[in-house]
């Protein structure tokens, strides 16, 4: 699996036209015969292909992904030591904690606010609240991330001026006391953490819907029923711990899009995360970035299906104890 | 299609609307030469940053170009950039799926393998490193675009001829010595064209929302070409002062988006009256 992304990426490094060198080389004017040499010894461009592969592929294990091209001997990926003790922090440690901790806090609303919803639109079925749960769903599903962005900047930011339109924290963050911080902090967050919550919003509520309906039709809640448990019960305790099974595998299989999600909101809203980071490296032609932002969502899929499985197998007690019936 | 089929789909509600909406933007797309009322491309530097008024409906952008007219021809480019985009995948998808399902052993193993990895690439960031390092134009788009979103169709034409190939009157076309190009073209595909054409009508949705995205960016339809994405674009800069630069884009790829997605799942109510409670 992971050899065969590193093929794939391996492989886009070497659909750029010409050199790689060439492309850094122009755009530094001053590059001359002797570092360009230099620069082909570095990333092994002067071996054939199957031992720059190799190679490629030693340094992805050990997650080295050189320097960054564009931004003067900046690490990848993660913090290197000089000789004088001077620790250089990589370009995608710096990143990736902004854009997990936007998309964490935005999933957490979307349960938040998908489960309940889901429930009433099940239990509503053809009702006027799951008529219009379906409205918001299909506007949801079909809205561009990137135009409900603009839009939240127009109306929050520019017209009542209410949140800052752009960036991680203010120009004056450092004058600010620990709770001017804090609230520095969660201001700049709320429009980019709503973006991906409207999308996932619209796909869970939908998943949990069609979850509970299954449930609901099935013998075991009739019992529930008959037995004189009153609805409430039949609902929370009996139905949604299994209408919300699948929604485990769901989450897993929506890691790469609110990744991928992550480049639009981020260049919008200006925030120095991974998303950002990947749309820069990648206008500046910046490979070693490119590959190692590559290799890390990936990694980071495959990571979040993982747990999904995991989570799933103890979520439901008959994975749990290794018993097998036919679905 | 039987009639009882067409009855169904013009039946349902959402394949109605969606239909409606769908085929309204095309008709206008295609009518942009007779209907936009100035040339997309002109520029008019007495006419900057006009609001919406008798003579511009849609205002005027920030080199004076009359947005309308811009929309228009925009339109074209983002709806053949989406069903081309589909085409190129479903062909692909078609046929690896079919390979797998008809084959399966090792051929299945090798292609669903294909499809985990693709899968577990964030496509968006597959899609940038690509154009990026491809020249950003209308045909490299809908290529890529294409060739980044054939795997839920490949799933799906497999597991469908997975099924199929049990039933019956396959296996009694076998028994006679249908060859294999045989069972495929004229047996199976038939056969699962109605999940296919739903998954390419919603496939449809999201190439457009792809491609504006991409525009968006600057990495799509590069100006002076016109796409609803690289129109909003501009009207990211000129947000302070020019409303309708990005409200009129962001409402067309809305309700083109919104149109398939409607099509598509009231094809599939249509289709499958079951279905409606699964996916």
């Amino acid at each position: 699996m992971l050899i065969g992304i590193s093929l794939i990426s391996f492989f886009i490094m070497h659909l750029a036209p010409g050199d790689i060198t060439n492309n850094e080389a122009s755009f530094n004017p001053k590059a001359s015969q002797e570092s360009r040499e230099q620069l082909r010894k570095l990333y092994h461009l002067d071996q054939p292909i199957h031992v720059q592969y190799g190679l490629w592929l030693t340094r992805m294990v050990k997650l080295d992904f050189g320097q960054s091209f564009a931004s003067h001997q900046k690490p990848v990926f993660w913090q290197t030591t000089d000789k004088d003790g001077n620790v250089t922090k990589g370009m995608i440690q710096e990143a990736l904690p902004k854009t997990l901790v936007i998309n964490i806090i935005g999933l957490i609303i979307t349960l938040i606010l998908a489960i309940p919803l889901g429930v009433l639109a099940a239990r509503q079925y053809q009702g006027w609240q799951d008529r219009s749960i379906t409205l918001f769903n299909f506007i949801g599903f079909s809205i561009p991330g990137f135009w409900l962005s603009l839009l939240l900047m127009y109306w929050l930011g520019v017209m009542n001026n209410w949140l800052p339109i752009s960036g991680w924290t203010s120009i004056d963050y450092d004058t600010l006391g620990s709770w001017g911080k804090i609230k520095d902090h969660l201001t700049h967050l709320v429009m980019p953490v709503i973006i991906p919550s409207v999308t996932g919003l619209a796909s869970i509520t939908l998943f949990v819907k069609n979850g509970m309906l299954d449930v609901l039709n099935q013998d075991y809640i009739t019992t529930a029923r008959a037995k004189g448990l009153n609805e409430h019960q039949v609902i929370y305790t009996h139905a949604l711990r299994n209408a919300l099974l699948p929604l485990i595998t769901i989450i897993g299989l929506s890691i790469p899009g609110l990744i991928g999600g992550s480049v639009i909101a981020e260049t919008i809203f200006a925030i120095p995360g991974m998303g950002k980071l990947f749309y820069d490296a990648v206008l500046m032609r910046d490979f070693p970035v490119v590959m190692g932002i590559l290799t890390i969502g990936s990694a980071l899929t495959l990571l979040g299906n993982l747990i999904a499985d995991i989570a799933y197998a103890w979520a439901d007690p008959r994975v749990r104890r290794g018993v097998t019936r036919e679905a | 299609m039987n009639k009882q089929l067409l009855s169904n789909i013009l039946a349902n509600p959402l394949a109605k609307a969606g239909f409606i909406l769908i085929a309204f933007i095309f008709t206008m797309a295609m009518l942009a030469p007779i209907i936009a009322p100035y040339d997309p491309d002109m520029i008019d530097v007495k006419a900057i940053l006009l609001s919406p008024s008798a003579t511009h409906w849609m205002g005027t952008d920030g080199l004076g170009r009359d947005v309308l007219s811009r929309m228009l021809y925009g339109g074209r480019i983002s709806l053949l950039v989406g069903l081309v985009a589909v085409g190129i995948s479903t062909v692909i998808g078609i046929l690896l799926g079919a390979m797998a399902g008809y084959y399966r052993g090792w051929v299945d193993t090798v292609i669903m393998r294909l499809v985990d990895i693709m899968l577990s690439i964030p496509s968006f960031f597959l899609i940038l490193a690509v154009i990026a390092f491809l020249t950003p134009n209308i045909i490299n788009i809908m290529i890529v675009i294409g060739l980044t979103s054939w795997m839920g169709v490949t799933r799906l034409v497999r597991a469908e001829f997975l099924s199929l190939s049990q039933r019956e009157f396959v296996q009694a076309s076998r028994t006679l010595g249908a060859k294999d190009g045989r069972l495929i073209f004229i047996h199976l595909l038939p056969n699962s064209l109605t999940p296919i054409i739903v998954s390419a009508v919603l496939g449809v949705a999201s190439a457009v929302l792809l491609e504006s995205g991409l525009s968006f960016l600057g990495l799509g339809v590069q100006a002076p070409q016109s796409s609803w994405g690289n129109i909003l674009a501009d009207g990211r800069e000129y947000i302070q002062f020019a409303w309708w630069l990005s409200a009129f884009p962001g409402v067309a790829i809305l309700l083109t988006v919104l149109g398939y997605n409607l099509l598509g799942e009231g094809l599939r109510d249509a289709i499958d009256p079951r279905s409606g409670n699964n996916q």
